[in-house]
This record gives C-alpha cells, structure tokens and sequence, in this order.
C-alpha cells in the first residue's frame, strides 16, 4: 500500500448530547492514492462531514473519537494532530458555504493575504514576520489562481468585501484559496451544495481540472450520485455512519455488489421507469440497528449480518465491498 | 417531563425559581409572616430609627415602624406593578407587533415608526413625565410604566413574525385560505410564545427596577405606603447613622430582579434550544 | 462617499423622530391633565392666575392649534420659564449638561475599558472560575438599583472611611468654565490642582453608573464573542490552520465589537436615565439633580423641558452610533 497517502481505518466517532450518545461513523475505512479525486458519497447526516472534519482535526467540541487509526503521509493524524504544516498547508479544505465561510468585515485581499501569510509555499515553518519579497511573490500566485479561476480582474476583486460577491465568486475564491498554499489533498465538503444548479458542474470541472493539474488529490462529498459520476477518479458510498463499498467509478455505476449500492443506483431516476425508493428508513445514530446498520432495508440480510459489520469480502480490482452476500463480482 | 428535568438540572434557573416563589410567598402571607402587620399603616414614634435587634430585625426607620414588616407588605406592592405593568405592555404591544409584522403597507410601517419614537427616549425619563404629571400614585406607576414599555414588545414581536412570514408553514396556512387573524392566533402566536414568555419574566425584573426608581424620586405610591424605592429614598437623611434602614430595601430589589432575570435566563435555555446560554441576548 | 450618503439618510430620521419625540410630551403635558394651566401655575394659585396662565399661553385654543405654537415655541429654543429657577427651561439645561456628559462618560470609558476584556476572557475561558466569577458581577451588577448602590458607596466610602466628598462636583464654587468638563477644563488651565479636586469628586458617582454599564458590555460582549466562534469563518480559518491568536484576536473580536457597539447606544440611554437618581444622591450638578429638584418642586416646565433635551440627546446619541456602526461594519453601507 505504498501509494496510499491518506488512510483512515476502522475511524468510529460518537457525539455526545443531551439526548445520549450518537455514534455518528462507525469503524469506516477508507484510503486515497496521491493524486486521485476520490467521491465520498451517501445520504445527508451519513456521516461524510463528520468525517472530513476528523481527517481536518477540526472535529466539534463534543466528538470522541472511540477507535481507529488515520494517518497521512505516514504522519499520524488523529493522535499527534494536524501540525502547522499539515492543516492549511498539505490539506486544505473548500468548505460547504462560501456565503458565511469569510469574515463579512475584511476584504477578500485581507483573507487571502492572510492565509498567505501563514500558508505559503515559500514560508519556513515558524516564520513570523511577512516579509515584503515573500509579500509580493505570493501577491502574484495569488493573481495567477484567481486568473486560473476564471474571476475577471482579480486586482479589483481583491479590494471587494465578500458580500460584494456572488455565490459562484466566492466559490471560486474559495477554491483559488484551498489551492494556493499548493497542498497534496484538497477536502471538498459539498463543494457546491449551496450554489445555483446551473453553476454547479462548471464549478467542479475547474476543481478536478486545477487540482489535477497541480498533482493535489480531492476528497470530494456529495449527496449527489450524478456529480459523483461526472468529476470523480473512485467513488466510496456510505450509509449510516458506516462505509459501505469503495470502487473505481466505472465499476461503482457498472457493478456495484453492495445491496445497498444497487437499491440506490436503481432509486435514480431514469427515463421512462418510475421511482422507486428504498423501502424504510435510516436509522438514528442514537439507536443504531447493530452489524450491518443496513440489515433492516435490506433484501438479502441474514442472522450474521446483525452480528457483526465487519465482512471482509477480498477486494476484486480494487473494488471493495463491506457486506456479508454482496453480489457477485461481475466480469465484464 | 424532560424539560421539567432540564429545568430543575439547570442551577441559575433553580435559583430564580425559589427566589421569585419566595417572594410571592412574602406576598400572599405578609400579614401573618410579619412581627407587627400594623406597622404598615400605624407606627410608634418612641421606637425611631433603632437597629436591627431581637424585636426589630431589621430594625426600624423614621417613624420607629419595623422594616421587616413594612418589607413584606411591599413585596405586595412590588409583584402587583410588575405584573400589571409588563402585562399590560406585553397586551398593547404584542398585538401591535403582530400586526405590523404580519401586513406590509403604511400601516405596519407607521405604527412601527410610532414605537420607534417612544424607544427613542430612555424608558423611565419618560415614564417620569408621565408619573409627575398623572401625580403620585401607585395606579399612576403603573399606567407610566405600561405606557413607556409596550413599544419594546412591539418591536420584539414584529421582528420575530416578519422573519416567520416566509416560514413554509406560515404561507401555507396562508394559501389554504386561513384568516389574517387566525393565521397570526393559530401559527405565529405559538412559535413566538417561549420568546415573549423568557422576555416576559426578564421584564418583570426591570418593571421592579423602574418603579423603584419611581418611588424613589417620590413619584410611586404616596406614604405610608411600604414601597421599596421610597423607603431607601427616606433613609437618606439619616446616614451614616441609620445604615440598616436602606440596607434591607435595597438587597429585597437587588435579589427580586436577580431571581427574575436568573428564572428568564434559565427559561430561555430551556424553552429556546436554539440559543443556548453561549448564544444568549440580553434583555 | 457612500457613507457620506448614509449618514445623510440616517439624518434624515432625525427631524420626523424629533417631531414625533415633541409629539409625546406635548401630549403629556396638554393632554393627559385635565386643566394644564391649573398644573403649570401650581396646585395653590389663584383662579385669576391660572385664567392669566391660560390665556398667557393659549391653552384655551384648539389642540392642534397649541400642537402648532408648541412645536413653533420648541424649535426656538423655547421650553417655558422654570417655576423654581425663574430662568428659561432652556438656559438651565444646557447649563447643566456638561456635567452630566462628564458624568457619563467617564462612566462609559470605565464601563468599556473593564467590560469588553472581561467579556472577551469569559467567553474565551468559558465555564472557567474566571467565568463564574463575572457571571455572578454582571447578574448582580444588572439587578442593582443604581440609587441604592450610590447611597452605599457614599455611605462606605464618604461618610465611614472619610476617602472622598460626599456630595458636589468641586471644591469651592467651581470655576469659570471654558468647555464645562471640570477635568478638561482643568487639564486646558493645567491647573492640576483642580484635575485632582474634580476627579476626587467624580470617583464616586462614576461607579453606580458604569457597574450596570459594565454588566450589559460584559454580557453582550461575551455572547458576541461565543456566536462568532461557532460561525462557518471561524470553522474555516480553523480548518485551514491559521494561528488561533489570529483567529482570536483579529477576526473574532472585531466581529463582537461590532454586536457590542449596538449595544452603547442602548446603554449611554441607561447612563442618562441612572443619572437622575444617582445625581440625587450626590447632589451632582447636572441634568439629573435638575429634574429630581423640578420633580419635587412640581416645576412642570422644567421636567416637560428635562424630557424633551434628554430624548433629543439620546436620539443624537444613536444617530452617532449608528454611524460609527456603518463605518466598522462593510455590510451596512
Ligand atoms: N456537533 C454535533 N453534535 C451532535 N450530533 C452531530 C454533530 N454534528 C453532526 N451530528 C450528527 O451526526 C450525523 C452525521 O452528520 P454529518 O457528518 O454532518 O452528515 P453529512 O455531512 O453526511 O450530512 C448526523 O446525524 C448529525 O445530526
Ligand atoms: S451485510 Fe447483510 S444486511 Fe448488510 S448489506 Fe450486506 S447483506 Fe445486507
Ligand atoms: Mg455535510
């Protein structure tokens, strides 16, 4: 496994709260190899933030992290933390909203140069002062990604408060931000989620192509299989707080062997066939089924699937699957 | 029930609670509580300004009456304002506030600049003139404070049922044909009441200390009525001497409108999951 | 330029608000008695007199006719001669009113000098003893009636320990004043001596109106700064590493400064309304002591007079702030 640069294994959080404990990501596993655009896919409260803020070590103040290991880089993430050189600077983040993710009183240069002053390339670490050549070097990558992100005079746009922006602006922004401190993994929490729908595929485009361009890999969440489809390299679906199946995106679209995977697939809707939803509903994270959180929904469950979650099925051609009968592994 | 429990757990609620039942208790039984229930009326002059002892426990003021007593027939006094008062507020404005909130047009702008003019001015300057013109009178107190605080309810309550007016629920009720009036009773009254009650008892704490304001400019009830503001205002004359005789009036306001504002606090916890006490707006 | 033209717009708020200001006290003093002339000469003068009053000032005419002369009369600087003074109501305020601006704002700078850091500390170290323990201040300082407060100060520190004065403004008739604020004056003079008699004289009363003042800043201040650290900007520079010095120092707290200067207006209207009765107790020579003697003069022109100045300043007061919050603040331009 000398190519995987980030893995999480066997990652379990729980929050606690006033209505009891929710164990939000439940032994998930997942790798990335450098340089890919990975999907991390499934539906809303699944647990795909929860898990870009544990890679982050930005978790909320109420998390614990009961077990697993994640590493990047071979650094160890979850226990020593993100360092200095870490957060920000190897891993940087495009955040779900662009609308409140600026502080609304400083101008977009500020923001920048602020980053800049703390996350540029050309920093050596503990560097505190800004000198006036490092200033200007980075004034000018700064001008040259905002050029590659398509914003039009970028020397005004500097000079604009966030709120003189547009959604997609800022978005753009957002992503000239996560990539000028030229990290090798860019974490993308619904990247466009927030944004008018006819701007969205655009936005992605120039983030797969910036990024692939600069050599980073993206961790890219979505709830949406249709985008998923259409910028990523591997695809990993996640249900419940748990992970389900992980392949390349061909494979995941062309055949999926998670039962669940397949109903989700087949739930899309398609020219002429009606909907057809998955039948029950997910479960509370306070009170989650045990095993296989999807035993209750699920046609082909049997008593091991409540046992235990663990299946090991030997992955086929990189494409895993977590599940007691997954569906056979369909040469084609 | 789990609210109950959260509100019992929570311990500057708990606090306000007992406090605020304290004093309502002090209320109902002042005549049996008190070692000389006469003394609000009657008193005896050869018992002038002695300190807190065994028979006066916390001694007694110009005319030798005995603090304690004339404490808790005040405490009569104190609730009866406070609640009149902001209720009275609460009824004014609120609707005020729900109208304007609810249409948009001359009207609602009209009667929010109207409210707007009365916040202008600092609550009790006004409700100064107002008492000193109406003379001084516990009715006349009460009718200064209303007047001068609905406005605040108002605003309040406009504020919330504006940001409601385009709540999904709020327009659907509207579309299936439901009446101004109902919609304002049925839809926007309730999902406004845990903020106007939290306001509401955080009120009462500075009605309290508005009229004892009042009453200590000689504005509030006449003499002898055992009114905490008059009474510190009456002890002016004999300090240093007399320490005791503002002491006792004085620590009655300041825990009254603490266990008000502490039971408002607590209740906005536990009524508004949405701003929890990190989160929590003055009042 | 923009700023320019919204202040301009704010202003433009001022004269209907005034209007509507005069309005209400024209109605409490035309209205709400049932013969004003009889309240204007006083409850003992003769019949003769109040008929003279009456016709003196027109309050035989139709309502809105008196509206029309009254708001005519308050434009030109006149608000009626004082009962107890025999001086223009006018005079008298503006006569007093540096020393209540002393009054409040050293106040206010003591309020904001203590309250913001506390609440900044508290919320920072939130639940720590440090927390507790301003809690327990801001409640108790938020519950306090100001009267009472002053009278134990004055109590303690004047009459028991002998530290300060017990009542006035300086030693000695005071002296010619240049702006009215004795410790400016006295600084312009360099007359030190007298720095030191009018800030001995100031200690006092400056406390039972900066505590409460204190309490409302630390608590806005604390909440400000709590809400802005659960916001998706902090959420992101945190995401992306930056310094927590930085976070804190510089975005967070200009955020919160801003809740917190809404907040000033708000409290600069409880400095004014504390300073009737703190001024009472210390006999301060401002506005305050003015309307407590008028309430117990029944002065009726002065106290209607008393009203209309102070809502007038306090509405100037938060056209300020208001501005100043544009300026701070880009969303509002
Ligand atoms: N700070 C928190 N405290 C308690 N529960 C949380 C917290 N953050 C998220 N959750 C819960 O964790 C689950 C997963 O949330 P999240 O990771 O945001 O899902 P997703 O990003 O896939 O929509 C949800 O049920 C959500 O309600
Ligand atoms: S483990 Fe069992 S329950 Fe879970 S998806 Fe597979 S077959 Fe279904
Ligand atoms: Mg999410």
């Amino acid at each position: 496994m000398a190519d995987e640069f980030l893995s999480v294994h066997d990652l379990s959080v729980s929050f606690g709260t006033e209505g009891g404990v929710a164990r939000v990501l439940d032994q998930v596993s997942l790798s990335m190899r450098a340089g890919e655009i990975m999907g991390l896919v499934g539906e809303s409260g699944c647990g795909k933030t929860t898990l870009a803020r544990a890679i982050l070590g930005v978790l909320p103040d109420n998390a614990l992290i009961d077990s697993g290991t994640l590493t990047f880089d071979g650094a160890d993430l979850l226990h020593a933390g993100a360092t200095e050189h870490i957060r920000g600077r190897a891993i940087t983040f495009v955040p779900q909203d662009p609308f409140g993710s600026f502080s609304p009183l400083f101008t977009v240069g500020d923001q920048i140069a602020e980053l800049m002053r703390w996350k540029s390339p050309d920093r050596s670490p503990g560097e505190r002062f800004y000198a006036r050549a490092r200033r200007s070097a980075d004034m000018e990558r700064t001008l040259a990604l905002l050029r590659a992100v398509q914003l039009p005079e970028p020397e005004r746009l500097l000079r604009k408060y966030p709120h003189e922006l547009s959604g997609g602006q800022r978005q753009r922004v957002m992503i000239a931000m996560a990539l000028l401190p030229e990290p090798k993994l860019v974490i993308a929490d619904e990247p466009t989620t927030a944004l008018d729908v006819t701007i969205q595929a655009q936005i992605l485009k120039l983030l797969r192509r910036l990024a692939t361009e600069r050599g980073a890999s993206v961790l890219f969440t979505t709830h949406d299989l249709g985008t998923a489809w259409e910028i990523c390299d591997r695809v990993t679906v996640m249900y419940a707080g748990q992970e389900a199946e992980t392949a390349e995106v061909v494979d995941f679209f062309g055949r999926p062997r998670h039962p669940y995977t397949r109903m989700l697939l087949d739930s899309l809707p398609t020219q002429g066939a009606a909907l057809r939803g998955i039948p029950g509903e997910v479960p509370s994270p306070y009170a989650p089924p045990p095993g296989c959180r999807f035993h209750p929904r699920c046609p082909r469950a049997t008593a091991i699937c409540q046992d235990s979650h663990n299946a090991a099925v030997e992955p086929v051609a990189g494409h895993s699957v977590r599940c007691h009968h997954p569906h056979e592994w369909a040469a084609t | 029930m789990k609210s109950l429990r959260r509100m019992l757990r929570d311990r500057a609620l708990l606090t306000g609670l007992v406090i605020v039942t304290l004093l309502v208790l002090a209320a109902v039984f002042a005549s049996p509580l008190s070692t000389f229930p006469e003394h609000v009326t009657s008193f005896d002059p050869s018992q002038r300004l002695k300190p807190p002892g065994e028979r006066f426990w916390l001694g007694t003021d110009r005319m030798g009456a005995d603090i304690y007593s004339r404490l808790l027939f005040g405490a009569r006094l104190t609730i009866l304002v406070a609640v009149v008062a902001t209720t009275f507020a609460v009824v004014i404005g609120v609707p005020i506030g729900l109208v304007a909130g609810y249409y948009r047009n001359w009207f609602s702008d009209l009667l929010m600049r109207v409210s707007d003019v009365f916040l202008a001015v600092p609550q009790i300057v006004l409700a100064i003139a107002i008492a000193q013109t109406l003379g001084p009178a516990i009715q006349n107190v009460i009718l200064a404070l209303s007047v001068t605080y609905w406005p605040f309810w108002a605003r309040l309550v406009y504020a919330e049922t504006r940001s409601l007016r385009n709540e999904v629920f709020i327009e659907a009720a509207i579309a299936m044909g439901a009446s101004p009036l109902r919609v304002m009773v049925l839809h926007v009254v309730p999902s406004i009441a845990s903020s106007i009650i939290v306001r509401t008892t955080i009120g009462m704490g500075a009605t309290i200390l508005a009229a004892a304001s009042l009453g200590f400019l000689g504005l509030g009830a006449p003499p002898p009525a055992p009114e905490w503001g008059r009474m510190i205002a009456e002890s002016r004359e004999f300090l240093p001497d007399a320490w005791w005789y503002a002491t006792a009036p004085g620590v009655a306001i300041l825990l009254v409108v603490m266990g008000f504002n502490l039971l408002g606090d607590g209740l906005r916890d536990v009524l508004d999951p949405r701003i929890r006490r990190g989160g929590q707006r003055g009042g | 330029m923009r700023l320019l033209a919204l202040a301009a717009r704010r202003c433009l708020w001022m004269p209907p608000t005034l209007l509507g200001l005069t309005l209400i006290v024209f109605s409490i003093s035309h209205i709400i008695p049932s013969d004003p002339a009889r309240v204007l000469a006083g409850e003992n003068a003769p019949i003769e007199q109040v008929e003279a009053l009456r016709r003196k000032f027109g309050l035989d005419l139709p309502l809105p006719q008196q509206f029309f002369r009254y708001v005519t009369d308050v434009v030109s600087g006149n608000m009626g001669i004082s009962l107890y003074t025999q001086r223009p109501v006018a005079d008298d305020l503006l006569e007093r009113l540096p020393a209540t601006f002393e009054l409040a704002i050293y106040a206010m700078i003591l309020a904001v000098l203590l309250g913001l850091p506390l609440g900044v500390v508290s919320a920072l170290r939130r639940n720590s003893l440090l927390d507790h323990a301003v809690r327990v201040v801001t409640i108790s300082g938020l519950a306090m009636a100001a009267f009472w407060l002053a009278i134990l100060l004055q109590l303690l520190f004047s009459m028991k320990l002998n530290l300060t004065p017990v009542q006035g403004r300086i030693d000695g008739w005071g002296p010619d004043p240049i702006t009215g604020f004795y410790t400016l004056d006295a600084v312009l003079r360099g007359d030190w001596e007298m720095l030191g008699s009018s800030l001995r004289y100031l200690a006092l009363p400056v406390m039972p109106l900066a505590i409460p003042a204190m309490a409302t800043i630390v608590r806005f201040t604390r909440a400000g700064v709590l809400n802005v650290m659960s916001s998706n900007f902090v959420f992101y520079q945190n995401a992306m590493g930056l310094p927590r010095r930085v976070v804190i120092w510089k975005y967070i707290l200009r955020s919160a400064l801003i809740g917190t200067l809404t907040q000033i207006g708000l409290v600069f209207g409880n400095l004014l309304a504390g300073a009737v009765v703190v001024e009472a107790v210390f006999s301060w020579p401002g506005l305050g002591t003015y309307a407590y003697n008028s309430i117990l003069q029944s002065d009726y022109n002065a106290i209607m007079g008393f009203t209309l100045f102070t809502g007038t300043v306090f509405i100037c007061v938060n056209l300020l702030v208001d501005i100043a919050q544009a300026v701070l603040d880009p969303r509002g331009r």
